[in-house]
Formats: structure tokens, sequence, C-alpha cells
């Protein structure tokens, strides 16, 4: 009932329990709403801890295995698991394929990645930069099959053509053509290093009557240098990763790697390898690929983890 | 007072001679500036020039093989009939399916993590956790989720009996195939994959190459065939050996998943997550705060401003973080050849278990073949791919520049 | 201050053109250190200075004083072309410093930024250390030994009264500064590659008034030796600091003279109610 001196909207008991209990729905549903967000979301956690089990467990399954040593992975220098008789299980071959790849590969896009970034930052027209940005997202938009088959279409065939000791499968085609694959990488963290850094400090360095290299590779370049190592630190996780282009260019062999002329297998390799043969019968080759699996999720991992916290912990600050 | 001790002018700068002997010459900073200027020139355009390359060599090796045909035909050993049909079809099954399972997840967890503002300081470490978490997740190798996939998907840990054959199964039929002495295929059901070999009987309810269900008769390996060729037809001796075969109907499914396109969907899933996340995310920064602040101010719940301002607002960049992520997965090839291996496919896939190949793969299988007219094959494969490519990120362009207003 | 100032150095490119420091004859302090004439700039269509007709004395503090907008920082800026650097900036007339003129084909623009140098209304320092800040213009232009830097580096912290803050931190970064100690910073690094003429862009307006006393006693004392040009939106400053002051607007120069006389006497209308603070 209406008193005579409130102000009270005229509900009757019924109303006012109807809308109690509406309240009360629409809390539940609040509730119930962010227990559903909250899982999807911790499904992330899930999928981690997932890589993390599978890896850790198999690999240990794999050292259980009566052909495998500690010892024999981590200093033997041959790696053939699928040989009948003598099988060897040293890490050191994929590892110096992948790392030889890699620095092939980092070779390329780091100088080509950074003088794009400071054209880009420093140097280039709005108009030339509506060109050449988007040819770089171009670049990174392209699957990696693609450059395999560019490795083994164009770029194999000009290194013979150019010195006959190159084989037809060979690392350096391959590293090349990773090369080409990240240099996106680096030039888009780098440039937005560079951009971060505030015009007046461009404008210091002209008003001492330095010129724009001046400015760019003086100051701007030093000052962004925490992005930029951070650039070339995700380009070489990137590079590590890298399968298909090393599976269709690279080959087959493990070999201590240092000739880049010559047939190598990178881990990646090994995975494809091994994922195109028949794996179910849960032998020591199977478990194998859990091995290499693990120490190339440990490489990329830290390499991301140490970039991440580059960035973080030099991060100029610039007043 | 600072100490003001030594000359207003530095010597150095005071005596003219000295000055101009120890100045730079500015005519070879200038000369600096050029060339610096001339290597960025040369190494931006060696970035055009590289796609130039890479363009021509595809389209100069692809383009003459390809045809309608190439589109509508299997794989065969001939590389003059060989087509790539199954690996679009396997393509479509597998991206559709991969962005069904993240599209969702990955819009949740960017809500989660955007919208939601916990007040207690546990909470709020466990969110940027979580968000680590994510950044790191972007930058596995896409072969680990391959690996991820084939122990959670295709062997499920060996939980079962490890051997990846199929132990629970619905919608699969098995039945001994006969090829009777007129000829006739005759098929008896069997009730699995293992059991042993059926013995046909006379009066076993058996089916014809139609499926149209016979009565069998069995007559002994002495006996002799009958005259009438409606009894003929229907009729098997006792010696017959039959061979076990499998009717899959469009749904079924089996566990452990075993090397087929749900499995492939589930990884692909899981390597297009973080970008989803990251991309919603971004998304949903975009919207204003004032917006959400006047649902607020109106009396409405979180959820209810979630839904009815902030996720509609941000849908034009959830669209296009989906469609640019669904690009990226149609390129994937590492983790799905850790999931399909490599397969002669004649059909696309007919249910959620089977066999499949997606176009980066048929490309990879092409590629590495020997002969060079494959690798003509291969060529064409990768113009269809980026045509298709292209598409997308036509279509995730269009509709950023037409549907993202600025909102405020 | 009315004698002339024979230093060698001060005597200016007076004849031979921009690319040599120094000429060896002593210029008559009549001779203005930096000369405008008939001078129009633009922003791309927009015009931002009309027939600017200005002469500055050499070894004098000029200042630039009008409201905002009326086209101090952009006249100052000419004068060293730093506008250079701003995409659709373009200028007309004559601009002389000691002599050469600014916009000649034959002049360089690098050298000019040397002899004229300029500190901004924001203390910039780069992301280096203090030792670093001010030695890095003095390496952009001048090949010396690491004594004869060292040397440099002190004598221009000295005369930016800074030396004493600092002397035992040079190589920590420039950024642990102070605003003021930044600011006098700048000044010590613009300093060290031996310029003539000193602009400054509103160089206190970002500091703590114990800092602007403390840069305003610098730069009276600096003007001993270099022609300073100040732009400044506070009177107060431009009456206690400079000699000479040139009121603007709406990009025009109305009055110049005396400060001591245009604040007490200003003789065009405009000027009067500027410094009243009818507008500003």
């Amino acid at each position: 009932m209406n008193s005579k001196n409130t102000l009270e909207m005229p509900l009757s008991p019924e109303s006012r329990v109807r809308g109690q209990m509406a309240r009360r729905a629409r809390r539940v549903v609040e509730a119930l709403i962010v227990t559903v967000l909250g899982t999807s979301t911790g499904i992330t956690l899930l999928v981690t801890a997932a890589i993390l089990v599978v890896l850790g467990v198999e690999t240990v399954q794999f050292f259980r295995q009566e052909e495998v040593t500690l010892r024999e992975f981590f200093f033997s220098l041959q790696w053939n698991p699928l040989l009948g008789g003598e099988k060897h299980f040293g890490i050191w071959p994929l590892l110096t394929g992948t790392l030889l790849i890699s620095v092939i590969g980092l070779a390329v896009a780091v100088p080509m990645g950074l003088v794009t970034a400071i054209y880009l930052s420093e140097y280039a027209h709005p108009r030339v930069r509506a060109v050449l940005k988007p040819a770089l997202e171009l670049l990174a938009g392209i699957p990696t099959v693609v450059y395999g088959f560019f490795a083994l279409a164009f770029i194999t065939p000009l290194l013979k053509w150019l010195h006959e000791g190159f084989n037809s499968y060979n690392a350096l085609s391959a590293g090349i053509a990773v090369g080409i694959l990240i240099v996106p990488i680096v030039s888009s963290i780098a440039e937005d290093a560079m951009r971060a850094v505030p015009n007046a400090l461009r404008e210091g360095v002209y008003g001492l009557g330095g010129t724009r290299f001046d400015a760019a590779v003086k100051v701007v370049f030093p000052a962004a240098l925490s992005g930029i190592v951070a650039a070339v630190l995700l380009a070489m996780a990137r590079a590590v990763g890298e399968t298909m282009v090393v599976a269709l260019a690279a080959g087959s062999t493990p070999r201590l790697a240092y000739d880049p002329r010559l047939e190598t297998q990178t881990m990646t390799g090994f995975m494809v390898q091994m994922a195109m043969g028949d794996v179910s019968n849960f032998g020591v080759e199977y478990y194998s690929l859990y091995a290499v699996a693990a120490t190339l999720f440990l490489m990329t991992f830290s390499l991301t983890l140490l970039g991440a916290w580059v960035r973080r912990r030099y991060q100029e600050k610039y007043e | 007072m600072n100490d003001r001790s030594g000359q207003p002018l530095h010597p150095l700068l005071a005596d003219p001679a000295l000055l101009r002997a120890r100045l730079r010459p500015a005519a070879g900073r200038h000369r600096r500036e050029r060339l610096f200027y001339l290597l960025c020139l040369t190494v931006a355009g060696s970035a055009g020039l590289i796609l130039v390359l890479l363009f021509g060599t595809i389209t100069i090796m692809g383009l003459t093989t390809l045809s309608w045909q190439f589109l509508t035909a299997p794989p065969s050993p001939s590389a003059a009939d060989s087509g790539m049909y199954p690996a679009i079809m396997g393509s479509i099954w597998v991206v559709i399916l991969a962005m069904l399972a993240a599209l969702p997840l990955g819009t949740a967890s960017a809500v989660l993590l955007e919208e939601y503002r916990p007040r207690s300081a546990w909470i709020r470490n466990a969110l940027h956790v979580i968000e680590l978490n994510i950044t790191n997740l972007a930058g596995v190798p896409s072969v680990v989720y391959g690996i991820l996939g084939l122990t959670v998907f295709v062997y499920m840990f060996p939980l079962f009996d490890g051997s990846g054959k199929p132990v629970v199964e619905w919608g699969v039929r098995y039945y001994d195939q006969f090829y009777n002495e007129a000829d006739t295929v005759l098929l008896v059901p069997a009730s699995s994959l293992d059991a042993p070999p059926v013995v046909p009987t006379t009066g076993l309810q058996a089916y014809d190459a139609n499926y149209r269900p016979v009565t069998l008769r069995v007559i002994g390996p002495d006996d002799p065939w009958p005259e009438d060729p409606e009894r003929a037809r229907v009729t098997l001796r006792s010696t017959d050996m039959g061979g076990r075969i499998s009717e899959k109907s469009w749904y079924y499914f089996c566990l452990p998943f075993g090397r087929g396109v749900l499995a492939g969907a589930l990884t692909l899933a899981l390597v297009i997550l973080p970008t989803i996340i990251i991309a919603a995310r971004e998304a949903l920064r975009a919207v204003p705060d004032s917006l959400r602040e006047g649902s607020f101010a109106l009396g409405a719940t979180r959820w209810q401003t979630i839904r009815r301002v902030t996720l509609p607002a941000a849908l034009p960049g959830i669209m296009t973080g989906s469609i640019l992520a669904m690009s990226r997965a149609i390129g994937e090839a590492a983790p799905l050849i850790m999931i399909s291996g490599i397969v002669f496919l004649s059909n696309p896939p007919r249910h959620l278990m089977d066999d499949f190949t997606v176009m980066p793969l048929q490309i990879f299988n092409w590629a590495q073949r020997p002969q060079a007219d494959f690798h003509l094959l291969a060529a064409s494969g990768i113009i269809v791919l980026l045509v298709i490519l292209l598409v997308f990120n036509s279509i995730a362009l269009f509709i950023r520049q037409r549907y993202q207003k600025p909102l405020s | 201050m009315s004698e002339m100032l024979e230093t060698p150095f001060n005597a200016g490119a007076s004849a031979t053109g921009a690319t040599s420091p120094v000429s060896s004859e002593p210029v008559p302090s009549s001779v203005p250190a930096v000369r405008v004439a008939d001078f129009n700039a633009w922003y791309g269509e927009k015009q931002a200075l009309k027939n600017i007709r200005l002469d500055i004395p050499a070894c004098r503090v000029t200042a630039l004083i009008g409201p905002s907008g009326c086209g101090k920082s952009t006249l100052l800026r000419w004068i060293n072309r730093m506008n250079d650097t701003i995409p659709g900036a373009r200028a007309e007339g004559l601009l002389e410093v000691h002599g050469s003129d600014v916009f000649a084909p034959d002049s360089d623009v690098v050298e000019l930024r040397r002899r004229v140098g300029i500190v901004f209304q924001k203390p910039n320092p780069f992301p280096k250390s203090i030792f670093e800040n001010v030695a890095f213009g003095a390496r952009l232009h001048l090949k010396l030994s690491r004594s004869e830097m060292n040397g440099l580096v002190e004598w221009a912290l000295k005369r930016a009264a800074l030396w004493d803050e600092v002397k035992d931190r040079l190589h920590h970064s420039a950024l642990s500064l102070s605003g003021g100690q930044q600011q006098r910073l700048c000044i010590a690094r613009a300093i060290a590659v031996g310029p003539e003429v000193l602009l400054m862009d509103e160089p206190c307006s970002a500091l703590d008034p114990k800092s602007t006393a403390a840069i305003e006693d610098l730069i009276w004392d600096l003007s001993e030796q270099y022609t300073i040009v100040i732009v400044t939106h506070n009177m107060q400053q431009a009456s206690r600091v400079s000699d000479i002051t040139a009121f603007m607007y709406l990009g025009e120069l109305l009055e110049v003279g005396e400060t001591e006389r245009v604040f007490q006497n200003p003789a065009h209308p405009q000027t009067r109610d500027y410094i009243t603070g009818r507008f500003g």
C-alpha cells in the first residue's frame, strides 16, 4: 500500500516478489556464465599442461627403452633410429641440423629485416609504406609449403648452377627459404619498437646537425634495442620450429651439420619423416619422436620466454 | 654557484684553425647518408623481387596443369590424370570443424580476460598467468601441436588398448565379402572387425551388392552348381573364403578417434586457438568503455552488457580475426601431417573418422616426388591454395573497411 | 655589453659562405647575427609568417613574444631550418646567419645546425649516459681524441652550470636527472658543438620555478658569447632575460625594440594590449 509520505513506486506484493525472483535468476545466470567462460579459458591452461605431460611422460618412456641411455642421447654423435641392427640415439645430428638451418635463416632475415625496419620507420614516404607493409604481410601469410616448394624449384637449382657441390637436398637452400619466411617477423617487431621511440629524440639529433642516418642508427636503433633483440629471438624460435620447408628441401639424412651443401635432417624434419611412416607399433622409434619433440619444445619455449623477458626488462623509458 | 672555471669558450672551439682541422667533412657525411638510403632501397626492393620470383616460378610451373579437371579429380599415379578434389574437400571439412571448436572457446576466453576484472588479487594473478600462457602457446611450433594431437586425439594416450584400432564404435557394420562362382558379390554380416571369419550356412541372412537382403544357400565343395541363375546368385560353397569389409555410415563414430578428420580438426583448433583469442581480445578492446558504462548505468548486469552491447560492437573485428585465423588454418600442414600421415585418397572424407588430406599436404606430397610432372601439379595446387587465401583475406579486408566504423 | 666581442670564433662566416666556419676578419657588432627580410612561411596552404623583417644582434638575448599561434616558434625554427623536417613546410625570403643565406643551394644544412643550436620546450636527452649525451653532437661534427672529448664534455657541463651536480655520475643515465637538470644537459649538449647562435623554444615552460630561475641565470651568462633567440609566452621572463624583444601577432612582426622600451612604452596598440594582459 502506498504511504502518503513516500515516493515509492506503486508495487503490489506479488510483483515485488516476482522482481526478487527475477533478480535471483539473473544472479544465477551471471554466475553460470562466469563459470562457463572461466572453463573455456582454463582450457588454454589445460593445453599447456597436456603438452608438458605428453612430452614428459613419453620422453621418460623413451629413456626407459633398453636401446637408449641418457648418455647416448646427450653425447653420441649419431642418430639412426630406423636402422635394423645398429640403432643410435644421439641427439646431436638433429640438433646441429636445426641450428645450421636456423643460423642461415637468421643470417638472411636479420640484416634484411632490420634494414627494412629502419627504412620503414625512419625514411619511408607514406606512399612507399602503403606498398611495402602489405608486401611484407603478404610474405608472412604465404603457407610454408609454398616456401618449401620455392626452395626445391628455384633456390636449389640456382645454387647448383652457381656451384656444383650442392646436393639436391641441402641445408643452404632450406635455410634461405626459412630466412625469407621470417623476415616479416623481424621487420614488423623491430619497426614497432623503433616507431615507439618518441619523435622528440629525432628532433634532438637534427637540432645538433645530425642526418637521418645519424638519428636512425645512433639514437633510435639503440633506444629500441630491447624490442629489436626480442624480434630476433622470436624469429629464431620460429626458424627452429619450421617444418615443411626443411621437410621438402633439406632432406632426411641426419648428420653432424657443418656443410650447408649436404643433405641435412632437422628435428622437425625427423618428426615429419616418422609421421609419414607407420607409427603405431609403439617401438623405440615411436618414443624417439617424443624425445625429439621435447627437445624442440624446450628450445622454442626458452627462446620465446627469453624474448618476452628481454622486452619487458629492458623496455626503454624515454622520459 | 657552479664552477665556471676555464674559458667561456672552449680552446678547441675558440681557435678557428684548430676547429677547421678537427671538423669532419660534411661531404662525407652526406655521402654516407645517401649510401645508406640506397641500401635501404635495395633491401626493400629485394623483398619485392623475392615476391616476384616466388609468384613467377609458381605461375610458370602451375598454370599449364591447372584445369577444371584438376579441381574435381582425385590424385592418381599418373600425373596427367591427377587432381586435387579430395584435398580441397578435406581442407573444407577440417577448417570448418576446427573453427566450430576454436571460435566459441577462443571468444569465451577473450571475453573473460577482457571484460571481467576481478577484485581479488589472487584471481587477477591467475588471469595474468593465463594471459602469459596464451602468449607462449602462440609461439609453440605447430608440429608440437601435431604430436599432441597424435597422442590425445588419435591414440588417446593409450587409454584404450594402444594399438590405434577402434575400441568403441557406433554406426558401422562389418561383412565378409564373398565372390561366388557366378561372380556375384555376397555380403554376410560379421559381428566385429576381429570376429572370426563367418562360416556360410544355408538360411543365413545375407545381402547382395546393393544391400538387398537375400537368403544364403550353401552347398558342399563337390556339389553341382545350380542351373537356375536365381538360385546361383545366392549360392556359396562351404569352403569359400570371404574378406572382411566395413560399411561406415555418415554418422560413424569411434574411440579412439584414429587418424581421421575429427582428430585433425581438433588439432588444428588447438593451433589457431591462441590466434583467435588474441584477435578477439583486440576487437573487444577496441569497443570504447563509454558504451559499456552507458549500459551499466542503465542497470544491466555484466553479462547482459556483454551480450547486448559489447559483443555486437566487437563483432566485425571478431569476424575479421576469425577469417584471418581460417586463412592461417588452411595453410597449415605440419600438425596435420602428424595426424593423417601421407595417404592416397580417392574420395573426400565420408565421415568424421575417415582418412583425409588437406591442400598443403597434397602439395607436399606431389612436390616430394622425383618426377617433374608432379612438381607442375604441386605448383597448380599452390595456385589454387593462394587464390583461396586471397579470397579469404579480401573478405576480411572488406569487412574491416565496411563495418569497423568508429563506435563513439 | 655594448662593446664588440672580437673572438675569432664569433667572427662568423661573413664572406666565405656557410661551409667554412670562421673568417679572420673581426665583425663590427652592428652586423646582425641573423637577418630576416621579406620572409614568408607556410604550412601547406596555410600561411604562418607574413613579411617578417628582423635583425637579431650578435651576443644579445632577443625574445620573441606573442599569443599562441602567432608564429614565433615557426620563425625560430626556420633560423636553423628545423622546419625542413616537417612535410609541407616551406619558406620564401631572405634569412641570413652571419651573412650567409640559409637557403642558398650550396649551403649545408648540417653545418648550419652546428652553428645554430636549438633547445626545445620539453627537455629531450637521449636515453644514454650524461657523458654520451654531451659528446653526441660533438662526435657528429668533430674528430677528437678521448682526452680532448673528456675536456670538451667537462667544459660544456661547466658552462651549462651542471658540472658540480653530475661530475660523479657522468656515466649514469641522463634520464635519472630532474627536469631542470635535463634541460641544462640539453644546453650543454648544444654548446658542445660550437654554435654561434642558440635558439631556445620556450625552454622553461616545462620546468619548476627554481629550475627556471637557474636557466634564466644561465641564459644571461651565455649571452656573453652566444647570440640567443628565445621564444617565450612568459612576459616576465622576457623582460627579465632579454635585451631585445620582438612582438608577433598572427604571423606578423608588429614591434621590435629594446626590451625596457617595449615593455614600458609599447608603440603598437596590439603590443600594449598583449603586455597588459588584455589577451594572450
